[in-house]
């Protein structure tokens, strides 16, 4: 959930098998390339940050530009396992229920104010304020009582078990010193963020640039690049040019410019690439409580109609994996034994059969009750792969006699008109996942109310229960069972057609040193990145 | 001439009004809500904080007294705030964008005018030959060509091939550190492509104006007896025929002005210029209402004072208004 | 005063005929027109046929203009795309026209608050940048093709309305016209019989002028992603897709892009040959 500091790339990653060996820095002839402070990494953003308050923020650019601001209490590290960050270490009672955060000491804000735990109380307090505009009370609801014995000990009480409370603390800490008594939302921090972390702000230039510099007294120690730089560059054709013509260091490629692209000597040259899985999924969502997608046959066929190679071939360019449920292959909560339904078109077309689609009219769609199978995949705009997806099904379906229109619609209407209010047949979407499996908010029962996220309308009640068992334990065992049982019956009820989790891009100019891919991408050891003495440009 | 400016300005404010109901409507138009991009597809989120900012941003208030609300504001240049998390005035948002687009837009209509007037005149006075053809074509593939199509034609060629221009943006990084001139300079190298672009499309309009506008002062009678008496070429067409030519034009510029302001969207965006035209794109993409409101009254507002210094112009030019006489 | 047919076979055609570069607009008009009425009979492929192992194939004898995004032939796709984009531009200059059109001859007919108050509210629509009333209106209600359609045309009549109303004022004053109302014409026998007929030349102009806006308006809109909606296939929104690969599937964004040039210049050209026709002060000169 944290817009953490190594969620630079907005896709976290796990590298696995498919990831590119680590490229080697060049020994170019004798010259030095021992790490030297100096220069500065320019990374490109389509969007512009909005506000660097991260609580009040959820678009991906002000949480990127924000995560390199501020930290947590925790972090994951390179191997994704959860860490101190602002807290040197925590314990959690056996019961399960209480963690305690020892945080650092001699730690200070960007002003030179020390940090404490005041920080963290304010923190909690303003993010369950109901005045506070904010998407991330949900966590800290459950808390129960939040103290701080002394001015470096805060001590959290649940009042039930609850499996992703010590990954939420991993929400920035806000500094109590500049916010208690202010009204968040007008205050000045929103332009002029004051942090802990290993960038201190620097100045923002409106549609042009977010210029960070090296904090010399981070608590892991100094960054060796000097400033940070977040281009905003709105036109993802332009961004790519820049890079080419070397005024952007670090951009997340598409599939066509990795494969077809960038493939040139000249430029593998001058930038390295990488690849890793990403967090999140695309899936294509019916409303199950419309009367075409209420039979579990209907379903399944569709999925079987789908060849998601061919999609992960036609508009990942092979780079992305195919996804059958919710939870992303290689996470110690994913299920390698889920029974996959695969492409086949007459397999498809018995199990329509079956629910009584057998037969077609003159424009070969299938008929039943005098009424054509037809819908509309309904999907939000700005987002290329997936319309790409959309059209591709749309042929596939109409392979096996099902009329299937599209319909791009605005992300702000789209989540007002037909997904709250359930006004859609089909939606294609993806999820971004958390590395904590918890998905409760997407697939309880309870869930289904206009507004939240079970919005398809799913209901079952051993699922229900599952989800429940799952988050209120802390034995990985006990949830790895829960959660593997609840992909076997996600994978038999087909709610979504899941269909795959694309591959993260990055890539960085290679003047830029020390970047070594890991199962948490490439953004989280930024502060050990270098540009030797000769090489710098800045 | 004081009355008639009277006139003018009072003529103003009905026009103002027309604008403020328009802008009003269309943006009340939408469906969707800002609530609903700030919220993001996050699975956290929980319905009541929802409910929450909504009443935060008093979208739960009828219509009515939403505008009344808004124009109440508007009278005392507050244009309320962004709906955006930033939260920041409308007006600071637009004042921090509004000169970049400005200059960038009078810029490119001066460039505009200095190449269609000589095009305008040489078609004019070369009428039917291959040039005024050549001109005609070459004009008209200006406007033809889709903004954005010859912007990424032009920032590939000059910015990745040759090397010549900076692609995006108004400075160079580290610009900063420039002694004034080469600031300036750097500035100047990013400012070509957006300025050619911008211009470029207009050109045909504004030259065609201006031939057909020669063309007709050179059929008039003064001008035949202004040869009659024998006066050489250049002295009839520079003097006599330019100098009545150009009038309609000065109307020409503060039509001009919104077509210019519209354009700016595209080659802003493909420039990474953070001037208006791209805020306006964000902020209607976003449902920011404030900030969309704000800014379709601000570029109707530039051009109201865009056509009144036009027609100030044109009645100093013009003895026959300059005098009271024949303003429509 | 000659009549409206005889000035328009004795003085109209041969001159229209005689301009090179109108004759060529008009060919290519007629060409586009012709191109998208039988473009089912031209295209070898289906324009929505996709083929994912295929994506951004360059020019081959099999697919002339290469390959799309999505493995769907360019070819086929621009040659449907002109259905799309001159339906786009006929009707939004149309729609222009024919409010341009009432609202002229009303003002220009009756004059007096009428007139006045219609042309306040030509003014105050001319004070807007099109391009962001339409940017907006579209993104809040949908980017479909009818939305496009009418909304390019609601904000694109106020340039006719000017022009009828002035040719209306011209010839409301003529003796022809005093001579009908004695004779006690209606009004609206007086507007349609006798002034519109006289007053549309300008409005053809306008129309001609406004396909190709209108072309260019739905590029644009499509460039920023609100255009006509795929997987309908338009030149703006062929041109889009192909944006992002200007140096390595250059044919993606070539051949709609000429499309779009060609077609405006068209237009463009038969306008002004048609307004050169029918300038009568062009004929002095000859």
């Amino acid at each position: 959930m944290r817009p953490a500091r190594w969620f630079v790339l907005a896709l976290v990653a796990l590298a696995a098998a498919c990831s590119q060996p680590a490229p080697q820095p060049k020994q170019v002839g004798s010259k030095d390339i021992s790490p030297a402070y100096g220069d500065a990494i320019v990374e490109g953003t389509i969007g512009e940050a909005s506000t660097l308050i991260p609580v009040l923020a959820s678009d991906a650019a002000s949480l990127a530009v924000a995560g390199q601001i501020y930290n947590g209490l925790v972090k994951y590290d390179k191997d994704l396992n959860i860490v101190g960050d602002l807290a040197e270490s925590f314990d959690i009672a056996r019961d399960g229920l209480t963690i305690t955060f020892h945080l650092r000491r001699g730690v200070k804000w960007h002003d030179n104010a020390p940090f404490t735990a005041r920080d963290v109380l304010y923190s909690y307090r303003v993010v369950i304020d109901p005045k506070t505009p904010t998407a991330y009370a949900e966590d800290f609801k459950q808390v129960k009582s939040i103290t701080a014995p002394d001015d470096y000990t805060v001590r959290v009480t649940y009042g039930a078990p609850y499996a992703p409370a010590l990954a939420s603390w991993g929400a920035a800490i806000l500094p109590a010193h500049l916010l208690e008594g202010q009204d968040i939302t007008k205050s000045p921090l929103a332009r002029k963020p004051v942090g802990t972390g290993p960038y201190r702000f620097k100045e923002w230039v409106a549609g042009q640039k977010v210029v960070l510099e090296s904090n010399h007294d981070y608590f892991e120690g100094r960054p060796w690049i000097d400033r940070y730089i977040y281009r905003i560059i709105p036109d993802t054709s332009t961004m790519y040019m820049e890079l080419k013509a070397g005024a952007v260091d670090l951009m997340n490629l598409t599939p066509v410019q990795f494969a077809r692209q960038t493939t040139s000597t000249r430029f593998t040259a001058r930038f390295n690439k990488y690849r890793y899985p990403s967090s999140g999924y695309v899936y294509m969502g019916y409303n199950l409580r419309h009367p075409l997608f209420t039979d579990k046959r209907v379903r399944q066929a569709l999925t079987a109609a789908i060849n998601k190679e061919e999609l992960i071939h036609g508009v990942l360019f092979g780079m992305g994996q195919k996804a059958v449920g919710p939870i992303i292959p290689g996470r110690w909560a994913y299920n390698p034994h889920v029974k996959d339904i695969a492409y086949d078109p007459r397999h498809a077309a018995e199990l329509l059969a079956q629910a009584g689609w057998r037969e077609k009219n003159s424009d070969g769609i299938l008929v039943k009750d005098g009424k054509p199978f037809s819908f509309t995949i309904l999907t939000n705009q700005g987002n290329q792969q997936r319309l790409l997806t959309a059209q591709i099904v749309q042929q596939r379906l109409r392979f096996v006699g099902i009329d299937v229109r599209i319909r791009v619609v605005e992300w702000a209407t789209f989540l007002k008109e037909f997904v709250d209010k359930g006004n859609f047949q089909v939606v294609m979407l993806g999820w971004n996942t958390s590395q904590d499996p918890d998905m409760y908010d997407i697939w309880h029962s309870s869930k289904t109310n206009p507004g939240e996220l079970n919005f398809i309308g799913y209901k079952n009640a051993e699922v229900d229960r599952l989800l429940v068992e799952g988050r209120s334990t802390f034995d990985i065992e006990k949830r790895k069972k829960a959660y593997f049982r609840i992909q076997d019956i996600l994978a038999d009820e087909q709610p979504y057609t899941f269909l795959y989790v694309p591959d993260a891009l990055p890539v960085v100019s290679s003047r830029i040193r020390g970047v070594k891919p890991a199962p948490a991408g490439i953004g989280y050891n930024q502060i050990h990145w270098y540009v030797p003495k000769a090489e710098q440009v800045y | 001439m004081a009355t008639y400016l009277l006139k003018r300005i009072l003529m103003l404010i009905p026009l103002m009004l027309g604008i403020t109901l328009i802008t009003f409507t269309v943006v009340h138009l939408a469906p969707g809500e800002p609530v609903e991009m700030q919220m993001a597809m996050n699975p956290k989120v929980g319905k009541e904080a929802r409910e929450r900012l909504r009443k935060f941003y008093g979208l739960d208030r009828p219509l009515h007294v939403q505008y009344a609300d808004w124009v109440g504001k508007l009278v005392r240049l507050d244009l309320g705030r962004s709906f955006s998390p930033d939260n920041r005035p409308v007006t600071a948002k637009i004042r921090e964008r509004l000169p970049i687009t400005l200059s960038l837009n009078i810029i490119a209509l001066l460039l505009e005018f200095g190449l269609a007037i000589p095009i305008g005149i040489m078609a004019a006075t070369h009428r039917d030959t291959w040039l005024d053809k050549g001109i005609t074509v070459f004009v008209f593939i200006g406007f033809a060509v889709p903004t954005f199509w010859l912007a990424l034609l032009l920032m590939y060629l000059f910015g990745v091939k040759l090397g010549w221009l900076p692609i995006s943006g108004l400075h160079t990084l580290g610009s900063d550190s420039y002694g004034i001139p080469r600031y300036l300079w750097d500035m100047a190298k990013h400012l070509v492509m957006p300025i050619m672009v911008a211009s470029f499309g207009s050109l045909a309009g504004m030259s065609r104006y201006m031939r057909s506008s020669m063309l007709n002062v050179i059929g008039q009678d003064y001008i035949t007896t202004a040869r009659a008496k024998g006066l050489p070429e250049r002295v009839v067409i520079y003097k006599h025929a330019l100098r009545n030519a150009l009038l309609p034009l000065i109307t020409l510029a503060g039509f001009s002005i919104p077509g210019l302001i519209g354009g700016s969207v595209i080659f802003e965006s493909i420039y990474s210029i953070p001037g208006m035209g791209q805020l306006f794109y964000q902020s209607v993409m976003s449902r920011d209402y404030p900030v969309v409101m704000g800014i379709l009254i601000i570029g109707a507002l530039l051009t109201l004072i865009g056509n009144l210094v036009a027609d100030v112009c044109y009645a100093l030019a013009d003895p026959r208004i300059r005098h009271g006489g024949g303003a429509q | 005063m000659i009549g409206p047919h005889s000035y328009i076979r004795a003085v109209f055609w041969p001159r229209l005929a005689g301009n090179r570069f109108a004759v060529a607009g008009g060919v290519v008009v007629l060409l586009l027109l012709v191109v998208s009425l039988i473009a089912p009979l031209i295209v070898p492929f289906s324009p929505n046929e996709i083929n994912a192992w295929e994506v951004l194939a360059p020019p081959s004898l099999g697919h002339w203009f290469g390959t799309d995004d999505l493995g769907r032939d360019v070819f086929s796709r621009v040659v449907y795309g002109a259905r799309i984009s001159l339906l786009v531009g006929f009707v939004a200059a149309g729609i222009a026209v024919l409010i341009g059109t009432l609202i002229g001859l009303l003002a220009g007919f009756y004059g007096g608050w009428i007139d006045s108050l219609l042309m306040r509210v030509v003014d105050i629509m001319f004070c807007f940048p099109a391009f962001f009333l339409i940017l907006a209106v579209i993104t809040f209600l949908r980017p479909s093709i009818w939305y496009i359609m009418i909304i390019i045309g609601l904000t694109g009549w106020m340039g006719v309305a000017r022009l009828v109303r002035a040719e209306v004022l011209s010839i409301r004053e003529m003796d022809y016209i005093m001579a009908a109302r004695c004779i006690g014409c209606s009004d609206r026998r007086l507007i349609f019989r006798h002034i519109l007929p006289n007053a549309v030349s300008p409005a053809l102009v306008a129309a001609t002028l406004g396909i190709a806006g209108a072309i260019l308006t739905e590029s644009a809109l499509s460039f920023l992603g609100i255009g006509v909606q795929p997987p309908t296939p338009s030149w703006g929104n062929i041109l889009t897709s192909g944006k992002d690969y200007i140096e390595f599937a250059w044919w993606l964004s070539l051949f709609p892009g000429l499309a779009i040039l060609v077609t405006v210049l068209a237009y463009n050209l038969l306008g002004e040959g048609v307004r050169d026709a029918m300038d009568p002060r062009v004929k002095q000169k000859r």
